[in-house]
């Protein structure tokens, strides 16, 4: 147990404040914790957990990825177009824009792994060709998702927001399982140490090429849950996702050196980031003080998060960070 | 011993070249099943590239290699598992953010992509009980174990993917006598059920008490390979430098100094590393630090340096004491301390940017900070002095560091510091890797500097080294001086038994078996 | 010692690499357009790759630090909002103040990078982001979200938009500050520190060098090309909007990547990365004279820096 906590350290410390944020959230909104501003709140948190995720395997084997945005608004604006009439053709879409997220990240692997190039640099240049393809998709914001499915999505379950179940689900069905498989082991391995990873027979190449998929998939997935929020496309949402992204994997304990960190730890980052935007709506501060009380919380909580280097006492410890 | 004696592993003529340098040159050599194998030679010598090549870490320039007769290729250390073949790297190949069960699991062969089976942590959890290794959690994350556990939990992972061939690459070199012992046990047992076993180690005793047979390796070449006993240590010895120890050390060029102390340290400490030590060094003395790994001879070189916050404990020099900020404060005259660190790769050079670039970045810092024209900042002729003494072989000082062998780069990292004519060298284990000749001329320096009446450090891992350059040497155990060699005393043994926290040893020690602790 | 000087510039073939495709963007636009050819027009274009230039110079500072500054765009949008709003006083002193000023701001930015980066050691590309944000928060604080009102002074105006006998003064300005930077990098220690820091900084900290003042240092240089960046912008446009800034990132560490600095920091050419954003100013511009759509620009940029790094690995590889 104490390993545990230990292991865990940045993540419960995480979850805390995040326990925190949420109470004081719901006890200040002014319409008080109905199921309704739970299932606003869980979507807007939901689409930058998603986004998180898929940042997050990327980091998890030391790749920054800078174009989870542009995948996103890819997807967003395929959906636009696809999800739309029969059932049939409806599951047909959904299917093509997940593997066209895969197919985007499979890219990304493909440049990073075997062209070599540094993955802030691949992803940076991907990202462009991909919202350049979202733009002919969609060159203004436009197109519309079936209602059922998009409400069905986006609204609760018994008072439960769908949003949460559906991440719920992600995190049994999807990463639990994952974590205890070889495949789960060897995306640690690789961001800790490849050295070591690879003296220990892990097939590296294939491996990160994997992680670069399923952020892809992942990137995929939020585009998806934006179009179901929004029920629309629009090419423009790019940026503003792939910056969050980051900022929330890092609060959420997760090393952007790689091999530490949790997809649980993705998800509680973005809900602390997107939380913090909540509060700042209710909270009585001028609005234009706004943005930047947000940033310097960003700010601030990355830095305390980064306060026990001051501790170190060997000076030599500081550079193997 | 002398059923199921085939042949595993055989390489024909292998040759590997990392650019100019041949680290290992026509390589021919043979494994068999059901015996222990140890292969002794010096550092560089071409052992470590033997084993990576086995284990599929690299591959080789020219030559064959097969297994179980089949010509093969072992194109990554996977495939050479698939074959049976299974490293415990002198490097860790632990994964340090992962836990201990994690490490074992990783790339285990039943485990692959899939599922993680149990099957192999109870075996592992046998294993490490067995090498006294049972206060291991299998939770614990690896970078919070201590150096030893690590090589305990390094070899409880090799050994329980049940190997036909087993690399043991300095596997115990961190581990006390009696965990050694078990270790061995083990690996006996696994002898008599047909595995093969490579056994590497610098220790004399050790190979003495596990090896059938032993192979030497000079200079990327296999010079020789016989069963034990059949010549003597000092015939191995020979085998192994190409000439006789006396030749490899220079004479003393002065008396031992007895003037007023350079450098005095007083009941220095360090968290737990560090336990109060204290010692003096005079100039033109030669003073070394022994002891096994991480014992905190490593702590006090980087306390001298400036590189610890908050020690206990003073260091003064010629009675004053010193404030040691940082590089830059130990460095700056008149203090004038320099470090030549450990690992050259990464701490002493940058090996992408070239022999002057490098040798001029200590220097540079006497200068203003700032804005100083560098074509007249550094006099070149302040480094030749040393590399041509040093006979450092380049094309010219614009050549790249990673050009060179890792004798002339050790000579660079060595000129970088002596450009600045410190008044105390810390040398961290200066001739780790390096080949014969080299290792000469660092020790004709190492004694020239001391006659111009330089205070010199030794930390070093060899006790030949230890015993024939320094005029005393404080052996470490646990964060503390456990002992102090001079003249008579210091002998082989009593390094031994001191590195080791015995009393006294047996005087065969050197050749025969280590006191029980 | 001019051979000395040129041997030092390290004019290898990745440098060369952005100069190659400038010169073939320019002969591929010329057979559609011939004005691409005339002397104007490439001055033109040598005047608003001045702008993009300006702000490479100062992040190929960092990148060749190993570290990247992502607050690039609103270090150049308060500048150029801080400058216009000084200029727009009225009040001489005041306007003699506005370019001081902004350099200022950048220099103090830079700091507050340089402290997160060196001393808590978090990843920049993380610090600075958040830098970004509290930058873009006190923007909006102080201007209340709309675009501020202000005005470039005289010579802000003159030093984006004037000319000396043709020569566009932006061009002269870009020139002057890759001289002073390329001086600093290659004939300073600080220069030399740089470039060890970003291979190897614990190297360059056992070999006795304050590493965190190199790492402050470079920031501030960096925070005040943004700035300097801002205000050429500023004095272009006759006034500052809100997140101006934005659209220049990407383009900035794409022109000193395709440069051949290493994004991982170390090795770097200041000619490629000139020759970098001459090349990205061109393709940008090619693309709109010929109305390509926003989305097939988008496409073939990205295409287009993806294979330019390809290539280069390749043939490193193969070397």
């Amino acid at each position: 147990m104490l390993d545990d906590i230990r292991t865990n350290k940045r993540e419960v410390i995480a979850l805390a404040f995040l326990v925190v944020l949420v109470s004081v959230y719901l006890t200040t909104h002014p319409s008080g914790p109905t199921t309704y501003v739970l299932t606003i709140w869980a979507n807007q948190c939901t689409v930058l957990a998603l986004v998180a995720i898929a940042q997050f395997f990327a980091v998890l084997v030391r790749g920054l990825d800078l174009s989870v945005g542009a995948v996103m608004a890819l997807t967003n604006t395929l959906a636009s177009h696809l999800l739309i009439g029969s059932s049939t053709s409806i599951g047909l879409g959904l299917l093509a824009v997940l593997a066209v997220g895969s197919l985007c990240g499979l890219a990304n692997g493909l440049a990073i792994v075997y062209g070599r190039i540094q993955p802030i640099v691949a992803t940076l240049a991907s990202a462009s060709v991909f919202v350049g393809l979202a733009l002919l998709l969609r060159p203004t914001p436009g197109g519309e998702i079936d209602f059922d499915l998009a409400d069905a999505l986006t609204l609760d379950i018994w008072g439960l927001p769908t949003a949460l179940v559906i991440l719920t689900v992600i995190v049994v069905v999807f990463w639990i399982p994952l974590r205890r498989t070889g495949f789960g082991l060897a995306l640690y391995a690789i961001g800790s140490s490849q050295q070591a990873a690879f003296q220990s027979g892990t097939p590296v190449a294939r491996v990160r090429l994997a992680a670069f998929v399923l952020a892809g998939l992942f990137a995929g997935v939020a585009g998806l849950f934006v179009s179901f929020i929004t029920t629309t496309g629009d090419a423009s949402i790019a940026p503003n996702y792939t910056l969050n992204s980051i900022a929330a994997v890092v609060l959420g304990g997760i090393a952007l050196r790689g091999g530490v960190g949790s997809l649980f730890g993705a998800l509680i980052g973005a809900f602390i980031l997107k939380t913090i935007s909540a509060l700042m709506f209710f909270s009585g501060l001028p609005p234009l003080a706004q943005p930047f009380v947000e940033g310097l919380i960003l700010a601030v909580a990355i830095a305390i998060g980064s306060a026990d280097i001051l501790r170190l006492r060997n000076r030599l410890e500081v550079f193997d960070r | 011993m002398s059923d199921g004696k085939r042949e595993l592993i055989r390489f024909e003529e292998v040759t590997k070249a990392y650019g100019a340098t041949l680290a290992l040159k026509k390589v021919s050599f043979t494994c068999q099943a059901g015996e222990v194998r140890a292969v002794l030679g010096e550092n560089g010598a071409g052992k470590s590239t033997l084993m990576k090549l086995m284990s599929g870490v690299i591959q080789p320039t020219l030559g064959k290699i097969y297994v179980d007769g089949q010509p093969v290729r072992l194109e990554s250390p996977g495939a050479a598992r698939d074959l049976g073949i299974v490293c415990m790297f002198q490097e860790l190949s632990l994964v340090p953010d992962l836990s201990v069960r994690d490490n074992i699991l990783l790339g285990a062969k039943e485990v692959g992509m899939g599922r993680l089976s149990k099957g192999n942590l109870t075996r592992a959890r046998a294993i490490l009980d067995r090498i006294e290794g049972a206060h291991i959690p299998m939770k614990r994350k690896v970078a919070d174990l201590s150096l030893p556990e690590r090589q305990q939990v390094e070899i409880a992972k090799a050994i329980c993917r049940a190997p036909r061939l087993l690399i043991l690459d300095e596997a115990t070199s961190a581990l006390n006598a009696s965990v050694v012992q078990k270790v061995f046990g083990l690996v006996r047992d696994l002898r008599d059920q047909g595995t093969g076993i490579l056994f590497i180690s610098h220790r004399f005793h050790e190979v003495d008490d596990l090896a059938d047979s032993i192979s030497v390796f000079r200079n990327g070449e296999h010079v020789d390979t016989f069963q034990k006993g059949k010549h003597s240590y000092s015939e191995i010895i020979a085998k192994m430098i190409g000439q006789s120890l006396t030749e490899l050390f220079p004479p003393r060029l002065s008396p031992i100094p007895d003037g007023a102390p350079l450098l005095k340290v007083d009941d220095l400490s360090f968290g737990d590393t560090l336990r109060g030590v204290s010692l003096e060094v005079r100039p033109g003395e030669v003073l070394g630090l022994g002891g096994l790994d991480g014992q905190g001879q490593m702590v006090l070189v980087q306390a001298l340096f400036g590189l610890l916050k908050k020690t206990g404990g003073q260091i003064s020099e010629n009675g004053h004491p010193l404030q040691l900020k940082s590089p830059r404060a130990a460095k700056a005259p008149p203090t004038g301390i320099a470090l030549v660190p450990e690992d050259r790769k990464t701490e002493g050079l940058i090996p992408e940017l070239s022999i002057r670039e490098n040798m001029e970045l200590a220097a540079l810092g006497r200068h203003p900070f700032g804005l100083t024209d560098l074509d007249n900042g550094i006099d070149p002729d302040l480094f030749t002095r040393f590399t041509s003494e040093m006979e450092l072989v380049c094309r010219n000082f614009d050549q790249p560091v990673s050009d060179l062998s890792g004798g002339n780069q050790q000579k660079v990292a060595l000129t970088k510091w002596l450009a600045l004519q410190p008044r105390c060298l810390l040398l961290a284990d200066p001739t780790r890797g390096i080949d014969v000749k080299t290792k000469t001329q660092i020790y004709r320096l190492i004694r020239q500097l001391a006659a111009e009446g330089v205070a010199i450090i030794l930390l070093s891992t060899d006790y030949e080294e230890l015993i024939h350059l320094c005029d005393s040497v404080h052996v470490f155990y646990d964060g503390a001086v456990r002992q102090v060699l001079e003249g008579p005393e210091l002998t082989a043994e009593n390094i031994i038994a001191a590195s080791l926290n015995v009393n006294s040893v047996p005087v065969q020690a050197a050749q025969g078996h280590p006191a029980h602790a | 010692m001019t051979a000395r000087l040129f041997n030092r510039v390290q004019l290898d073939a990745d440098a060369l690499v952005p100069w190659i495709a400038s010169l073939i963007v320019i002969l591929v636009g010329a057979t559609v357009f011939p004005k691409f050819l005339s002397a104007g027009y490439l001055l033109q274009q040598l005047q608003i790759a001045s702008f993009l230039g300006v702000l490479a110079t100062g992040a190929m500072v960092v990148i060749l630090l190993g570290h990247i500054d992502l607050s690039i765009p609103w270090v150049l949008g308060g500048a150029a909002i801080l400058s216009t709003s000084l200029a727009g006083t009225g009040n001489p002193a005041l306007v003699a103040l506005a370019i001081p000023a902004a350099l200022a701001f950048g220099a103090l930015v830079g700091v507050i990078n340089g402290i997160g980066v060196s001393i808590f050691r978090i990843p920049s590309m993380v610090w600075t982001l958040a830098v970004n944000a509290m930058l873009l928060g006190v923007a909006v604080l102080n201007t209340g979200g709309f675009n501020p009102k202000g005005e470039a002074s005289a010579l802000m105006s003159s030093l984006s938009t004037g000319s000396t006998i043709g020569l566009p003064h932006a061009l002269i300005v870009w020139l002057c500050l890759c001289l002073l930077v390329f001086a600093i990098l290659k004939r300073t220690t600080f220069g030399r520190y740089l470039i060890a820091i970003g291979n190897s900084e614990k190297a360059t900290y056992l070999s006795g060098v304050e590493t965190p003042r190199i790492v402050f240092g470079a920031f501030m240089l960096a925070g005040a090309c943004s700035a300097l960046g801002g205000v050429l912008l500023a004095g272009y446009a006759n006034q500052a909007y809100q997140s101006m800034g934005d659209p220049y990132l990407m383009p900035t560490i794409a022109a000193v990547v395709i440069g051949g600095t290493s994004i991982l920091g170390g090795k770097g050419s200041f000619v490629g990365t000139i020759g970098g954003a001459i090349f990205i100013t061109l393709l940008t511009s090619v693309l709109s004279v010929m109305q390509i759509s926003e989305a097939w620009r988008q496409i073939i940029f990205g295409s287009i820096v993806l294979s330019m790094l390809l290539a280069q690995n390749l043939r490193r590889r193969k070397a």
